[in-house]
């Protein structure tokens, strides 16, 4: 492991970091979100900013971007030091961000999402004409294959990806910062993303790239800083560094990555979608003819790329959405049009995606929240009225089996919770009903190592007792850790299963991308 | 929880307090003395028993209407169709009162119960455009307060016109009215019926809905958090026009207190003030039953002691409006005073 | 028939014109995300400004003091609107509370004002705008007379500030960032722009705006203050969302209860209107409304941002 060292170029001459940031200290109230962090990018590489979910990275780069100031610590370019107040002064200085979650206007069109802030004029008007004309040659010159004059609600997320790094060369900046690029790309897409950088680099920008998967900073990332916590913990050189290794500085500790499992002998069908056919947002077939069976005794994941029909499997599933044609077989009644309370009854249940939008009242207590789907029943409530300190007990019960840290115990209100909390709070939930089928998209999302770890462990836990799982998750990870078969889906349609022992992470990244098993790519 | 009240009722006191000096500076506009002009304007509205009973007659609407905002408000609703509902409401009690001869107790049941249909119908229409089309209630509602408006103006002359003017309705007979003998020489003559009971009634109906039932926990959620709710199994579209048929059934029995309780008979061509000041009583009350009943009763005051106030000085009595139209500003950015009360609290405790 | 339209045509527009203008004003403020509800009591501190101002002076000034009045008015609805932008953007508050806050003082304010100056609380003026034939156009046949008859030089100022609005919305940098903070505050935040200022800019506009309506009101058709309008801003607000956010199709939305207000109101002494009930003459465009926006529902151009305060933190 190798810390910070003196910049020297290949003939051993002393050069400025392009950018320095010197002991930036941030603070929230409540939290410090970057406590003295360092960070030194070298001109032409590609530096990797390491952390899990909370770290402080996104804090720390919008501050480089202008978006909030430091408390105290300074920011030097080229060796002078200069004061970031806005993302304005960040763009004139040549610091250019592409946001996790995409900055641009859904009714706009490319240019005009490019232009905005700094657009060209002729007297009074905008002059979209010329701006079209140098967003066309900057795509070409780069290769990044964009329509100026599409409206983003009709491109794809690749598309509009490649329209934030337009932002950036279109205000020609020289540094550039990525921040977690790669959630909502297919692997393929990622290696895409990787030569559009590498391209960048030969043309003389250089590259931060926030991240917490390890993967993709062995591939293409020159050094990587670690931050835990809002803490520098160092500065690797990444070609001389594992895995492993990063992964420690990252957590603070060993990391397994397999949970313990026995191999199970999965019994009869469960569930059975018989050529489901679902609309989407749009309007859309967002599933198209979609066929799987889940067993009783597995766990069942489901891999895909953002938005290609999994949202559809969740919805028609619980009764949210109208399925257009095809049937839901749960335990040999067909639930299709049963509306959700019942399904809920018959054994079904859900740990959403969004927690915050679906799975808690953020203004309710915990127990409530605890009784969210069963107020109704004996001994909570008897002839409409609802008996609370039978939901006190309920709430405290699943409280303490399930570990959730909470204030003022299960009378806290779920806003005071952190989302850790707040998600094992909803897994207990979930769980204490012993459902026959536990539907679970994206349970760990934004969560620590040791709550990961905790969930895993419960859903596995289920599935040991003879019960049934069906996970859905955008962490292919995830997915190969702890399912028993693997369900692939692009673009609506089921592409491929198999069993998780038999297969790893290429061959489901193809399938991903609707390229069968055997077939050539 | 406990803090959590305390914090929002403090909240609403100082919003009053910011009201009485917005007041008070517009008192010296009108080249009087302040403090005076306050001591008659609460004088005015407490000065001898019959005004007290004015004060909560006057009040009584007020509860009911802002008891229709605030539940709609618990509920996840805006509610600023509480003034058509009121006159539909009011309508239909009034229509009965005059076509029926029954005895008064019997009579006055079914108006009630005309006045909650009534109303409640008015609501239910923009809860069902709300859940099935998404319509925004705010332009929904007021769009029915128009249409009650009209309603009223042409219905009234058509069927039951007043003996001497074309502009109100005949006035309504002892068996209809909610006023009682009993009553009204307890108060020495003033303008309090049986509404005040009715009120108080509901009161505690309303918060053992809100805090005890089921249904008040449904509705809440909903209000809190629609997606949650209906991810949970709760009929989301029922519970919204649910909330709005309740809204709408309390906003109507403020109507029949208004017009057959308070009043003797219909005027057209008003939309009612009590429709806009309730939404500022559910405010000030922090949209908690109880809290609504203690704000009604301010409100009422500040209504019946203003006339007293404009006899003894100069002030105009738009200066009552005024205040409560500065109270509810007052209240909606209230999280100024909550950032720099939070602001002090922590310098006060850093110094420890 | 044609009789009947060229009747009912002058009274029609009279009503349109403070209306289109007062939604204008909405459409600024909600097209970069601050909902407005306020619109109604703007318009009256507008009616009131340019009465008390035309009052005084139209017998010092004959003839000008009607435009001092409009500009007077023009200035107080954009000072009155700062209440409800600090409210909505400084400090976050509820912007549908609020503007019911900004109608109930404007309301409750200029009648005490009122009753301070004049006693009865209504204010009177005595010359309003006179109606005038524009030279030449005016001798097209049927348009001319149509159009270029008897018209008030008001509704040409709201027409070409009807044109100007068009233009600034959709070809100027400042209406495409105006625009952005409507749809998403936080992608104009990163390009810079700062969303608390235009939005500030976008609510002055709309109290201008609207109590330039007010004032229109007084000086047409109106002639006197009395404390209300009627509705008005809220039918403005309507207009706003009838018309999906875009000019056009509020000058479509404003004239279309210009016509059904003004036929409900002529219908007695109109033969042919007279069968028609009056209260579904009246109750008409309200109805008409309710089920405009049940259609308007499923592709409703709202301003995905409007209603909802900006904040920096949340990414």
């Amino acid at each position: 492991m190798i810390l910070s060292e003196d910049v020297v170029d290949k003939g051993g001459v002393a050069m400025e970091y392009v950018v320095e940031m010197q002991k930036i200290r941030k603070e929230f109230p409540g939290v410090v979100a970057c406590d003295d962090i360092t960070l030194q990018l070298k001109k032409g590489e590609i530096h990797a900013l390491l952390g899990e979910n909370g770290a402080g990275k996104s804090t720390l780069m919008s501050i480089l971007f202008g978006l909030y100031q430091p408390d105290s610590g300074s920011i030097s370019l080229g060796g002078k030091k200069v004061n970031i107040s806005n993302p304005n002064i960040a763009n004139d200085l040549g610091i250019g961000m592409v946001h996790q979650h995409f900055k641009l206007v859904h009714n706009f069109t490319v240019t005009e999402n490019i232009i905005l802030g700094i657009e060209p004029t002729r007297g009074l008007m905008v002059d979209t004409d010329s701006a079209a004309k140098r967003i066309k040659e900057l795509s070409e010159k780069y290769k990044l294959n964009v329509n100026p004059h599409a409206k983003i609600y009709d491109i794809s997320v690749g598309m509009q990806q490649r329209v934030e790094i337009l932002k950036m060369l279109y205000r020609s900046a020289d540094i550039l910062i990525f921040d977690e690029p790669t959630s909502v790309l297919t692997p393929q897409e990622v290696q895409e993303l990787m030569k559009i950088m590498g391209n960048l680099i030969t043309e003389g920008k250089s590259i931060i790239l926030i991240t917490h998967k390890l993967k993709e900073i062995k591939a293409i990332a020159d050094r990587c800083t670690v931050i835990r916590r809002g803490k520098h913990i160092g500065t690797v050189d990444v070609a001389s560094t594992s895995g492993e290794e990063l992964a420690e500085m990252m957590v603070g500790r060993k990391v397994s990555f397999k949970v313990d499992k026995n191999k199970m002998e999965s019994g009869e069908v469960i569930l059975s979608l018989e050529n489901l056919s679902v609309r989407n947002i749009h309007g859309v077939l967002g599933l198209k003819n979609f066929s799987l069976d889940i067993c009783w005794g597995e766990i069942l994941g489901i891999a895909g790329v953002d938005g290609n029909g999994q949202s559809e499997i969740v919805e028609s599933l619980l009764g949210l959405k109208k399925v257009e044609s095809g049937r839901i077989l749960f335990r040999g009644m067909d639930i299709t049009n049963l509306p959700i309370r019942e399904r809920i009854n018959k054994g079904l249940s859900h740990i959403p995606e969004d927690r915050h939008r679906d799975g808690l009242i953020l203004d309710y207590t915990l127990e409530e929240n605890m009784i969210l789907m069963v107020y109704y029943q004996e001994p909570l409530s008897r002839n409409g009225l609802i008996n609370w300190d039978k939901v006190h007990q309920y709430g405290e019960k699943i409280i303490n089996d399930f570990d959730v840290r909470a204030g003022q115990g299960s009378s806290s209100l779920a806003r005071s919770l952190s989302g850790g909390n707040q998600q094992k709070a909803i897994v207990g939930r979930e769980i204490d009903r012993d459902p026959d089928l536990l539907i679970a998209v994206q349970p760990t999302r934004g969560l620590d190592v040791g709550a990961i770890e905790y969930i895993h462990k419960r859903l596995v836990e289920q599935r040991n007792r003879g019960k049934a799982v069906l996970l859905i998750s955008l962490e292919l990870d995830e997915i190969l850790d702890i399912s028993d078969r693997i369900a692939c889906i692009n673009n609506g349609e089921l592409v491929d299963i198999v069993n998780a022992d038999e297969t790893n992470e290429n061959e489901v990244g193809l399938m991903m991308a609707g390229i069968k098993r055997g077939a050539t790519a | 929880m406990k803090i959590k009240f305390n914090n929002e009722y403090f909240l609403s006191l100082i919003a009053v307090v910011l009201g009485l000096i917005a007041g008070s500076i517009l008192m010296l506009v009108a080249k009087s003395n302040p403090v005076e002009g306050y001591i008659y304007l609460f004088q005015g509205g407490t000065m001898n028993i019959e005004r007290i009973g004015n004060s909560l007659a006057t009040a009584t609407p007020l509860i009911f209407t802002g008891l229709s905002v605030a539940f709609a408000f618990k509920t996840g609703l805006f509610n600023i169709g509480a003034a058509g509902q009121m006159l539909i409401g009011g309508l239909c009690s009034t229509a009965i009162g005059l076509t029926f001869a029954w005895p008064k107790p019997i009579l006055l049941i079914v108006m009630l119960l005309a006045a909650m249909i009534g109303g409640g119908l008015w609501g239910a229409l923009p809860g069902l455009l709300k859940s099935k089309y998404n319509v925004h209630e705010v332009v929904s509602t007021i769009m029915m307060n128009w249409i009650a408006y009209w309603t009223v103006y042409y219905t009234i002359p058509a069927y039951f016109k007043g003996q001497f003017l074309e502009t109100e309705s005949r006035r309504i007979p002892y068996e209809a009215s909610l006023k009682v003998p009993w009553l009204t020489d307890l108060f020495y003559g003033s303008y309090i019926n049986l509404g005040l009971f009715l009120a108080i009634l509901f009161v505690i109906i309303i918060a053992f809905i809100l805090n005890k039932t089921t249904l008040g926990y449904e509705l809440k959620a909903v209000g809190y958090n629609r997606h949650a709710a209906e991810t949970a199994g709760i009929n989301v579209n029922r519970s919204i026009i649910l909330s709005m048929v309740i809204a709408g059934a309390l906003a109507g029995l403020a109507g029949a207190t208004f017009y057959v309780g308070y009043a003797s008979n219909m005027q057209i061509g008003v939309l009612p003030s009590h429709g806009f000041d309730g939404i500022a009583v559910a405010l000030l009350g922090a949209n908690s039953p109880v809290g609504v009943m203690v704000s009604a009763i301010f409100f009422g005051l500040l209504h019946t002691g203003k006339g007293f106030m404009n006899a003894m000085t100069s002030i105009p009595p738009e200066i009552a409006d005024t205040i409560i139209a500065t109270i509810i500003y007052f209240s909606a950015t209230s999280i100024l005073i909550q950032r720099n009360w939070d602001k002090l609290k922590k310098k006060l405790g850093g110094a420890k | 028939m044609l009789s009947v339209i060229l009747l009912i045509f002058p009274y029609a527009i009279a009503f349109t014109i403070p209306l289109l203008i007062t939604s204008l004003g909405g459409l600024f403020s909600e097209r970069s995300g601050v909902v407005n509800i306020g619109l109604e009591g703007l318009m009256v501190i507008g009616m009131f400004t340019g009465a008390i101002v035309i009052s005084q002076l139209e017998f010092i000034y004959p003839g000008t003091a009607i435009w001092i009045g409009l500009l007077a008015a023009f200035i107080a609805g954009a000072a009155f609107s700062l209440l409800h932008a600090f409210a909505c953007i400084t400090l976050n508050a509820n912007q549908v509370i609020s503007g019911i806050a900004i109608n109930m003082m404007a309301g409750a304010l200029t009648t005490f004002l009122a009753r301070n100056i004049t006693g009865s609380g209504n204010i009177q003026i005595v010359h309003g705008m006179a109606r005038q034939n524009i030279n030449l156009l005016s001798d097209i046949p049927i348009l001319g007379k149509l159009f270029f008859t008897t018209s008030y030089s008001t509704t040409w100022l709201v027409l070409s500030i009807l044109l100007i609005s068009w233009f600034v919305l959709y070809r100027t940098a400042f209406g495409l960032r105006l625009r952005a903070c409507g749809e998403h505050p936080h992608a104009a935040d990163s390009a810079g722009i700062n969303v608390y200022v235009m939005r500030y800019i976008a609510v002055m506009i709309s109290g201008a705006f609207a109590g330039l309506g007010g004032a229109i009101v007084i000086v047409t058709y109106s002639g006197e203050f009395n404390g209300t309008a009627a509705g008005l801003g809220f039918l403005a607000l309507a207009s706003l969302i009838f018309g999906q956010w875009k000019p056009l199709g509020i000058l479509a939305a404003t004239l279309f209860f210009g016509f059904a207000s003004t036929v409900a109101n002529v219908s007695q002494v109109i033969p042919l209107l007279a069968i028609i009930p009056g209260i579904l003459l009246k109750t008409f465009p309200y109805v008409f409304t309710l089920i405009a926006l049940v259609l308007f529902s499923k592709s409703s151009q709202a301003p995905k941002a409007a209603g909802e305060p900006y904040d920096k933190g949340k990414r």
